[in-house]
This record gives structure tokens, sequence and C-alpha cells, in this order.
């Protein structure tokens, strides 16, 4: 009996506490830099994108809301031909992010996407691509790699040594 | 049609009027006061305060498909949300809100009262006997058990308040508080008969026949639209009546000092009780059914009746 009327005393007195309500669209939480939101594409700092086409975001999607083509330009850079993710489908796990090797596909703190057509969900490429490097300034993925490409030979990138002549050491 | 015809339709009018803003506005203020004991805001967008919700709700309620399964009894399916309303709408006869605005001051009013809210179990046991689901009849049962268990000790309990008034008639029982309100003589009535009123309600924390974590909905689970409408408005316009009834028969009804005139003291107590109702739901859990059961017939049935021979015995002292 009065364990009920002490509870009842204790809800009462809730009126005089402050209330936890964030009245959302004219308050907002501030969203962490490592919030896990809407999914961009990001270029490297010579504008160019960073995204090469490996498919391995779309392999560690759990549910397969990523797909892409990759293909080749002329330098023998590889870049995606179409990039489409269905937000619809998006969890926002961000494995994709921690898929990718060359950084280009980010998670960034943006919620505020919803639609009333839901086929404006699916993000084309030209939706994705945003003209900057998000989390990781500075990081340009050809400039690291080994790989030859038109305009960078094998041994031209950074903290890479001319390629050895096998040949110059036979004894 | 003469003046004094004219006069008791206003009244009849203005009762039904009353009440049906009420029932709805009710919503509204349960969801705010609820949110305001559990730290949120509830409905404040719509309208100023949000009250417009209530609107909004209703607007839906009407337009949301009126479906009665085909394995459903259909006429005892669509009598009893009816029902509920009729009974609960009947009770509020005997209510004086004011002296000269009642409907009808019956000289039996508190059992008409009683009769009345008997009645109301029909619409429970009817609309989950016809709803033809497990989990509805299960709510039915337990609603009739329950009803029917408590409406012994409401009984009771009020014949505190019938002795030391000497009438039946409310208008009679609210005169004779003129010196001093029956809650602090009928203090055990009082609570017993709150307690009781909660569980003819089907409130929380008695709302056993509905049990929404145990039976989905209990009674009314199988409907939608408005008669699951009609099942809501009843239940809060049975908040209303509790809680005037309280008011009427232990805390000196429109009775109060002279500052405000006596149908704002009758609503202002009123709102008071209802407040109370639903600080309960915000507080206490359910109990379980055998609980609930114990609880009536083993602790409330003996306190109502040595309350009920020691006010008998105070009565019969005083005038021997």
């Amino acid at each position: 009996m009065f364990s009920i009327i002490r509870s009842m005393w204790i809800t009462f007195m809730h009126m005089f506490h402050k209330r936890e309500t964030v009245q959302y669209p004219e308050q907002k939480n501030k969203l962490t830099t490592r919030w896990r939101g809407r999914i961009v594409l990001t270029r490297d700092p010579d504008m160019g994108e960073r995204c090469v086409g490996c498919y391995l975001c779309a392999a560690a999607c759990p549910v397969d809301c990523i797909s892409l083509q990759a293909t080749e330009d002329e330098h023998g850079r590889r870049y995606p031909e179409f990039f489409r993710i269905n937000f619809s489908r998006c969890i926002f796990c961000g494995y994709c992010e921690e898929a990718c090797p060359t950084y280009a596909i980010q998670l960034i703190p943006d919620f505020e996407m919803g639609e009333y057509d839901r086929q404006n969900l699916v993000y084309e490429k030209k939706d994705l691509l945003i003209d900057g490097q998000g989390k990781y300034p500075g990081y340009n993925y050809y400039k690291v790699a080994g790989l030859a490409i038109g305009g960078k030979d094998k041994g031209e990138a950074q903290n890479e040594d001319p390629p050895v002549d096998v040949r110059s050491l036979l004894p | 049609m003469d003046e004094a015809t004219i006069n008791h339709l206003l009244i009849v009018g203005g009762v039904l009027g009353g009440l049906l803003i009420v029932a709805p506005g009710l919503i509204w203020l349960e969801r705010r006061l609820l949110a305001l004991w559990q730290d949120r805001y509830g409905p404040n967008r719509a309208g100023p305060f949000g009250v417009l919700i209530v609107l909004a709700d209703t607007i839906k309620l009407f337009f949301k498909e009126d479906w009665i399964p085909p394995f459903a009894d259909k006429v005892v399916f669509v009598m009893a949300p009816a029902i509920v309303m009729i009974t609960v709408f009947f009770s509020f006869v005997i209510i004086p809100f004011a002296p000269g605005i009642i409907v009808t001051d019956l000289n039996i009013g508190i059992l008409f009262f009683l009769a009345m809210s008997s009645m109301g179990a029909y619409s429970i046991i009817l609309g989950g006997w016809a709803s033809n689901n497990k989990y509805s009849l299960l709510g039915a049962m337990r609603g009739a058990a329950q009803m029917i268990s408590y409406e012994v000790f409401m009984g009771l309990a009020l014949m505190g308040t019938v002795l030391l008034a000497n009438s039946f008639s409310l208008v009679d029982i609210i005169e004779a508080q003129r010196g001093m309100w029956f809650v602090i003589p009928q203090f055990v009535g009082f609570v017993i008969f709150f307690i009781a009123g909660i569980a003819e309600t089907h409130r929380l924390p008695f709302d056993i026949p509905e049990a929404e974590s145990e039976l989905v909905a209990g009674f009314h689970s199988e409907y939608s639209g408005m008669k699951f409408g009609m099942f809501f408005v009843g239940e809060y316009l049975g908040i209303t009546l509790i809680s005037s009834l309280t008011v009427c028969l232990f805390f000196g009804g429109w009775l109060g000092p002279d500052f405000l005139p006596p149908l704002v003291w009758f609503v202002l107590k009123t709102f008071a009780f209802i407040a109370l109702f639903i600080l309960l739901r915000a507080s206490l859990p359910r109990p379980r059914y055998d609980q609930l059961m114990e609880f009536g017939w083993k602790i409330l049935l003996p306190l109502t009746l040595i309350n009920l021979m020691i006010t008998a015995g105070v009565v019969l002292m005083r005038e021997g």
C-alpha cells in the first residue's frame, strides 16, 4: 500500500523534471563526425574520382544495395561506369566504407533524405559524387599505389624507388 | 412547448454535447499528462498545445475500414459497442452538475447507476463472444468476472454515504454534505469506491480485460473504425462518470466557496479525479488476474462490510 502511494508520488514529481524530448525540426542534435548517415563518393586532391571499381563495397554490403560497373579510361585508370546505391535498402552499417581500399566510399553525418517517391531513393553516381575529399584529405590512391597508369609510370609513386632492372643484378 | 420543457431539453442537450466534447478531449488530456509524467511532450503540433490531434484522430477513425470479420456473429458484434455508450450515457442522467442542472433527479439515483454499470458488462461479454476469437473471449471472460465481482464492493462502499444522507438521490446526498464532505467519515468507503471504479471502467492498472501485452487488445481486438471508437469513447466517458460520481458522493459535488459558480467547482473537482485516474495509469503496473480477484474478495469485501456495519452502528447510535 505504501509502495503504491510512493510510486504514484514519484511519478507525480516527474511533472517538475526537465523534458527529454528533442523538438526535432526546430532543434537538432549534434551529429558526431563518425556518424553513419548518407553515403557519398569522394574525390582525391586532384579532383579525380577515388573509386576504382573494385566491387569490394558491393561484396561487403549485407543487403546488396550497391551496384556498379567498372571501366577504364584512356590512361588505364579504373573508374565506375555507373554507381548506384538503393537507399531504401541501405541499413547504414558502414561495411562498404570499411571494405573500400581507396577511401572512396564514405558515410557522412546526414540523415535527412526522406522522399515521397520511393524511386527517388535510388541514388546514381551524380547524386553520390561530391567535390571533396571527405574524411581523408590528401589521400590519392594512384599516387601511393605501385600501379602504372598513363602519366605515372612504375617507380614514380610517393616513397617509391624506381624499379630495379633485374637483369642488371645478374653476376 | 412551455418554458420548463425547453429548459429541460436544453439541459439534456448540454449534458450530451458536453460529454461528447469531453470524451475525445480526455484522449488529448491523457496523452499530454502521461507525457508530462514521463518527461515527454506528447502531441503538441496540431493546433494550440496539440488539441487538434483529437480532430485528426476522429477523422482517421471515421475513414478507417469498418470491418466485420466473416467469422463474427454480426448482429451481436455491431450491438456490443453501442451498449457501452448507451449505458454510460444513461448513467449520466442522474449526475447533478449544479443545482438545477440535472437531467432527472431519480429517487433511486445510485441504484440506477449501479444497474447501468452492470449492464455495461454486457458490452464486454457480447463484444468478446461475438468476435469469435480466443483472445477476445479470454478478455471478455476476465472482464465479466472482474466487473461482476467489483460491482459488489462498489455498491456496498456506496451504502455508507447512503446511510449518512438517508437517501439514494444524488441531490440529497450532496445537500447532506453541506456541513462536512463525506470523504472524512467515509474515507474507507471512498478508497474502495475509487478502486472499484477503476476496475469497473477497466482502466489501468486494472485493464485486465484488455491487457494489451497479454491479450493483444482483449475483447475489442477484432473491432476497427468507429466501432472501436465507441468502445474508446465509452471507456473515457466511464472515467468521467466515476470521477463525477466520486465528487458527488464524497467530495460535496458542486459545493464550494462562493467565489466560483457551482458548476465550475463540480468540473474542477471532476477533472482532479480524472487526472488521478491518469496518474494511476502512469505509475502502477497491471496486477495478475488471480491477484486482482484475491484483492477484491479477500481484502475489499471484508473491509466494505466492516465499514458498512460501523457506519450503520454510528447512525443508529445517533438516532437512539
